[in-house]
């Protein structure tokens, strides 16, 4: 029965891609980008035990490791801007527009 | 455990024809341990000549492949070593070592990234001449990702070469000496978005790894006629995988990065992502959506149909409403965007997806080359506090410099596709490849927006030459030799490719003419 795990999948996914959009404080932004990245591995792992080979297993794999290179750059990057700003919400970020 | 030692066999990795990449990857490596072990001062005089030595010869030993005519599937078939990649290595090159020589002028980039704006810390790096020399092996890598982006022949190389080519490129735009709070602005925005869009891209590359078994181009495509009753996998895939792709090339709806990350990033860097990143990630929405999907085209085909029509009116449009020039060139490249979409779209039999694909490569090429030539010239025109991207402030430029406007009055008549530019042919090479796909109705959109995006760019030049110059009006900086170089060859291309194409053209349908390997 590997539908469960397809469907807890998807609605990580949804709750992830859903925080994105609604959140203010950029590292929440962040932490929900991830949580879709933590999704995506689990419909990997799935499909893999689904297909019985092991490619869906080795790709989730290179994916932690993307996606922990993609923390050291978010986080220099909100950090920089907390340091700057004294805030990390997304809405004051505000300088570039029309 | 014998046994299973034995039934692993070695993959077989073909050196030479992964070559190039290997060869800036290898730079880029070097250049951070040269930031590890070397002193300050002798940083600056490795790093340059490293990365510009290791970028030529990785374009000699493109030539070299393209000369041997290799074309085949390398590395256990997840590198795709082809005409229309050999291509893009080629063109990509020669974006970046351009762009590279804008990158070497000290003055684009903050002395110290980590000091607060407006602090006593950065008043002490500005004054003690400090200069982050990461630049460049940053640089190299995303060089490195943009060139296996578009000849990654598994989903999974794409993704990883996305991030690749992705996550230097967030940091650089977040470097600007300065107007500093806009380029960190520029940079969270970039980040986030792009981050948001990966995730789709890899979603979907679970879906269709669901659906066909394997994340590998061409058996996608062998199980789109094997597998039955998982249609809502195969859609959903293919559509989040779109997402992803249509995100890095800047279409709408996935657009509202492009004018803020452009105008927010330091001028060179801008350059460098106008031309080397539209590149790479045509190339891998083509090899997705031509090989990977092409026996889906009937379902995809609308859709992109909506998508080329949205950016080009989209881009178009919006153009005409702004007042800064590096947003007005990010707008005009979102309409360039939709331009080259109408192409895309165009795909029948394989006659005519050469034909298609041999009119985008020169496209792209074109456009990059104008583009970097017209960002080098942004560079130039500046205010006491920095370049001066308010258009009013470039009214009367033709007066008071005319050899400058000129030149830029011929990049953006190259943008606008009039005869004898290099926008001209590559203008004509889409839009008629399109008609003979059968997109006619696309072709009509393409020329009353380009219609409309030409009174914007000649709006400009109008501004430049024939308006009365601000009585404080900006200063033009004496360029380095590297931006006057930039300059020349950006120009030199755009007329060269105007007025005696067929060469390039040639080279372009050669490469386009075996399409993608499977």
């Amino acid at each position: 029965m590997t539908t469960h795990y397809l469907v807890l999948s998807a609605l990580l996914f949804a709750i992830g891609g859903v925080g994105v959009l609604v959140r203010r404080n950029a590292i929440v932004v962040f932490m929900c980008v991830e949580l879709m990245l933590n999704a995506c591995n689990l419909a990997f792992v799935t499909f893999a035990r689904q297909h019985g080979n092991l490619e869906g297993q080795i790709i989730a794999f290179f994916v932690m490791i993307v996606a922990a290179a993609e923390v050291v750059v978010g986080l220099a990057i909100i950090v920089t801007i907390f340091r700057t700003r004294r805030s990390a919400s997304v809405d004051d970020a505000n300088l570039l527009k029309y | 455990m014998s046994t299973l030692a034995a039934a692993i066999d070695a993959p077989t990795i073909e050196y030479a024809e992964l070559s190039p990449m290997l060869l800036v990857f290898g730079a880029a490596m070097i250049g951070v341990l040269v930031e590890a072990f070397t002193p300050r001062y002798l940083r600056k005089s490795i790093q340059m000549p490293l990365t510009v030595l290791s970028m030529l010869g990785a374009f000699a030993l493109t030539v070299w492949q393209g000369i041997q005519g290799v074309r085949h599937a390398a590395a256990m078939g997840a590198v795709a070593v082809d005409g229309p990649s050999l291509f893009i290595w080629g063109a990509i090159l020669l974006l970046a070592i351009v762009s590279v020589l804008l990158i070497n002028d000290d003055d684009h980039f903050v002395a110290q990234a980590a000091a607060v704006p407006g602090s006593a810390e950065e008043d002490r790096a500005i004054s003690e001449g400090g200069a982050h020399t990461e630049i460049y092996p940053l640089v190299l890598f995303a060089v490195g990702g943009m060139m296996l982006f578009p000849a990654a022949n598994d989903l999974l190389i794409m993704f990883v070469a996305l991030e690749v080519m992705s996550l230097p490129l967030y940091l650089l735009c977040g470097l600007a000496r300065r107007r500093r709070l806009l380029s960190q602005e520029a940079a969270m925005k970039y980040f986030l978005l792009g981050a948001f869009s990966s995730a789709f891209f890899l979603y979907g590359t679970a879906l269709l790894y669901g659906y066909a078994g394997s994340v590998d181009l061409s058996a996608i495509e062998k199980s789109l006629s094997t597998v039955g009753g998982q249609d809502s996998l195969l859609f959903m895939g293919a559509a989040m995988l779109g997402v992803g792709l249509l995100f890095k090339i800047g279409a709408a709806p996935f657009q509202a990065w492009k004018p803020d990350v452009y105008q927010g990033s330091p001028t060179p860097i801008t350059a460098l992502m106008a031309s080397g990143t539209l590149i790479a990630a045509f190339g891998a929405l083509l090899r997705v959506f031509w090989v990977a999907l092409g026996n889906l085209d009937a379902e995809w085909t609308p859709v992109l149909w909506a998508v080329a029509i949205l950016t080009m009116v989209v881009g178009a449009i919006l153009a005409i409403t702004q007042t800064d020039i590096k947003r007005m060139l990010a707008y005009s490249s979102i309409a360039h965007t939709g331009f080259l979409l109408t192409a895309v779209v165009a795909t029948g039999k394989e006659a005519q997806n050469a034909n298609a694909l041999s009119g985008i490569l020169f496209y792209l090429v074109a456009y990059g080359f104008a583009t970097v030539g017209a960002f080098a010239v942004v560079t130039m025109v500046r205010d006491p506090g920095g370049e001066a991207g308010h258009l009013s402030r470039w009214a009367g430029l033709g007066k008071r410099s005319p050899i400058l406007a000129g030149i830029f009055a011929l990049f953006l008549l190259a943008f606008a596709g009039i005869p004898l530019t290099s926008g001209f042919f590559g203008k004509y090479a889409v839009f008629a490849a399109a008609v003979s796909g059968g997109a006619v109705q696309l072709v009509i959109v393409g020329v009353v927006t380009s219609a409309m995006a030409a009174f914007f760019y000649v709006r400009v030049i109008v501004l430049m030459f024939f308006s009365d110059p601000a009585p404080e009006g900006p200063t033009i900086a004496v360029p380095s030799i590297g931006t006057a170089a930039v300059v020349t060859l950006a120009a030199a291309a755009t007329v060269v490719l105007g007025v005696f194409p067929q060469p390039v053209l040639d080279l372009a349908h050669t490469a386009a003419q075996s399409l993608f390997v499977r």
